[in-house]
């Protein structure tokens, strides 16, 4: 079945959904983080890597799935964690420029030591190779692995959603992340406020590895890479100041740059970051504000 | 209640208070008065732990809070109502009040504290559901004072509760303060409006240049000759 012009299949668009669900993980992570600290994390794509190589190792130690799982989860957290306490924190009052430097410099600095430790070539991460397999639903194929991307990205997000809403923590959250100063001075405790962000963040970030490995089940050390820097843009194109905006620049970014995959030519999808990078510089340029953002609002100068 | 000693605080080497000390006692209004720049929110950002003095001494019932972070100063029982309210616009009115239980020791809201400040604050229980922002200027100020009073703080430092409001709305605010006098809350009231400050305080200390120049009462608010020599002094 195709619509229209483009000829675009009902699989592409099924998949370009999980690819905008798991985009969107990775947009609230990433935006949650800016919102209590103002820091860019830059290095949110290796924390995805960690956990992709966790992963691996379980599938090749041949530990239970559940165990894997739980390894990736540990070593995501520690990693996230130890990136809170050695770098953002005591670079806390410095300007963003300063943090977004500092968390290249993370980033590419675990993307070496994963280089050195182990190496260039690839570790395989197979545990959930299975959900590869496609269900037909009517008459179109869809792979299992996007089925649970999309219901897991579903939970997850509306988990998140009655914790800003629901808990007293996620209202020192929201409060920390419009004004900060305000939000102490009223008692609001700045250390676990943060704390949160960076472990729900951490979570989230554990997540995306175990759904990323099973599309790609090959590890490397610039894996997620590119994704992180397709998910900044999206966070930057849907409005970063506010988790919603951020979290939709996610998901459509992921969302359009499945489109454009599935509908360039496999011949010609080595054209396929201009037309997202170009699509997104358009965008920035009608809309600096951020696509879903509320009419004219304050700027970060990130 | 609350007592200052010999407060230093300084600006990248530029001194903004200098040597200044003074009690506010248990239940007392004291205010603090003088013109732009003269070290009064200086001095209430030194108390919060928002900057840390150069010397001196902050003290809550005899235990310094000097080196505290500003939520365990908030947390140790003093409450700010900062300069331009500072409520959270994109929250309604009930979830700014929620987070001043965040200064709470018990952490419990109670139904009972918040109907006392929608006593002396109707407006903010009447609007309670809508999205703050939606208040105007004095009404967010009521909400900025209930916010801080929920927290049942041992004593209340507000900062210029009266800028950029119109003097009927002035009113409104006075007024609330002094039935807040009248909680037995213990207040410390930096101002611009030195006559209405003078007039309701208990005391009122005139600042100029970081350093304490007059002490004045509640009887020289009308002394017109009293009050601008305490301006030009």
């Amino acid at each position: 079945m195709t619509l229209g012009l483009l000829s675009i299949s009902w699989q592409v668009i099924v998949d370009s959904i999980g690819l905008g669900a798991v985009y969107a993980l990775m947009a609230v992570g990433i935006g949650l983080v800016f919102g209590v600290l103002r820091l860019v994390n830059f290095a949110y794509g290796q924390l995805v890597m960690a956990g992709a190589y966790a992963l691996a190792f379980a599938s090749q130690w041949d530990l239970p799935l559940v165990v894997g799982i739980a390894f990736c989860f540990a070593i995501v957290i520690v990693l996230s964690l130890l990136m809170d306490i050695v770098v953002f924190r005591p670079l806390r009052a410095q300007s963003p420029a300063v943090m977004l430097v500092a968390t290249f410099a993370v980033a590419f600095l675990l993307q070496s030591i994963a280089l050195l430790a182990f190496g260039p070539l690839g570790k395989s991460a197979s545990s959930l190779g299975y959900l590869n397999r496609p269900v037909t639903i009517g008459d179109v194929d869809i792979r299992k692995i996007t089925i649970v991307a999309i219901v897991v990205a579903g939970i997850c997000l509306l988990v998140l959603v009655l914790l800003l809403e629901r808990t007293t923590m996620g209202l020192h959250m929201r409060a920390a992340a419009m004004d900060f100063r305000t939000a102490r001075l009223l008692g609001v405790r700045a250390d676990r406020v943060i704390g949160s962000a960076v472990l729900i963040s951490a979570l989230l970030a554990a997540t995306v590895s175990v759904i990323l490995t099973v599309q790609n089940p090959l590890v490397t050390p610039d894996f997620a890479l590119r994704d992180t820097i397709v998910v900044l843009a999206g966070v930057v194109v849907g409005g970063m100041n506010r988790l919603l905006t951020a979290t939709m620049g996610g998901f459509a970014i992921g969302f359009v740059s499945g489109l454009l995959g599935g509908a360039l030519p496999s011949d010609q999808s080595q054209y396929l970051p201009s037309f997202l990078f170009g699509l997104v510089i358009l965008v920035l340029l009608v809309r600096p504000n951020g696509l879903f953002a509320r009419g004219p609002g304050p700027v970060e100068r990130v | 209640m609350l007592s200052v000693l010999g407060l230093d605080v300084a600006y990248g080497g530029i001194a903004a208070v200098r040597d200044l000390s003074f009690d506010v006692g248990r239940g007392e209004i004291v205010g603090l008065i003088g013109p732009n720049g003269a070290g009064k929110s200086t001095t209430l950002n030194a108390i919060m732990g928002l900057i840390t003095p150069r010397g001196g001494d902050i003290r809550l019932a005899g235990t310094s809070v000097v080196g505290r972070k500003p939520e365990d100063v908030a947390r140790s029982g003093i409450a700010l109502v900062p300069e331009g309210r500072r409520i959270f616009a994109d929250l309604t009115v009930e979830e700014n009040l929620r987070l001043g239980y965040a200064a709470r020791r018990d952490g419990e809201s109670t139904e009972a504290d918040s109907e006392a400040v929608f006593e002396l604050f109707p407006i903010v229980k009447e609007f309670r559901s809508r999205h703050a922002g939606a208040l105007s200027g004095g009404q967010q100020q009521q909400l900025a004072i209930a916010r801080a009073l929920v927290a049942r703080p041992d004593v209340l430092l507000l900062d210029e509760p009266s800028l950029g409001l119109s003097p009927t709305v002035v009113d409104v605010v006075f007024d609330a303060l002094a039935r807040v006098r009248e909680r037995g809350i213990t207040v410390l009231l930096v101002e611009q409006r030195a006559q209405r400050t003078v007039a309701l305080a208990d005391r009122s200390y005139v600042i100029a240049n970081g350093e304490l120049r007059l002490t004045l009462t509640p009887g020289d608010a009308n002394d017109t000759a009293k009050m601008v020599a305490a301006y030009l002094s």
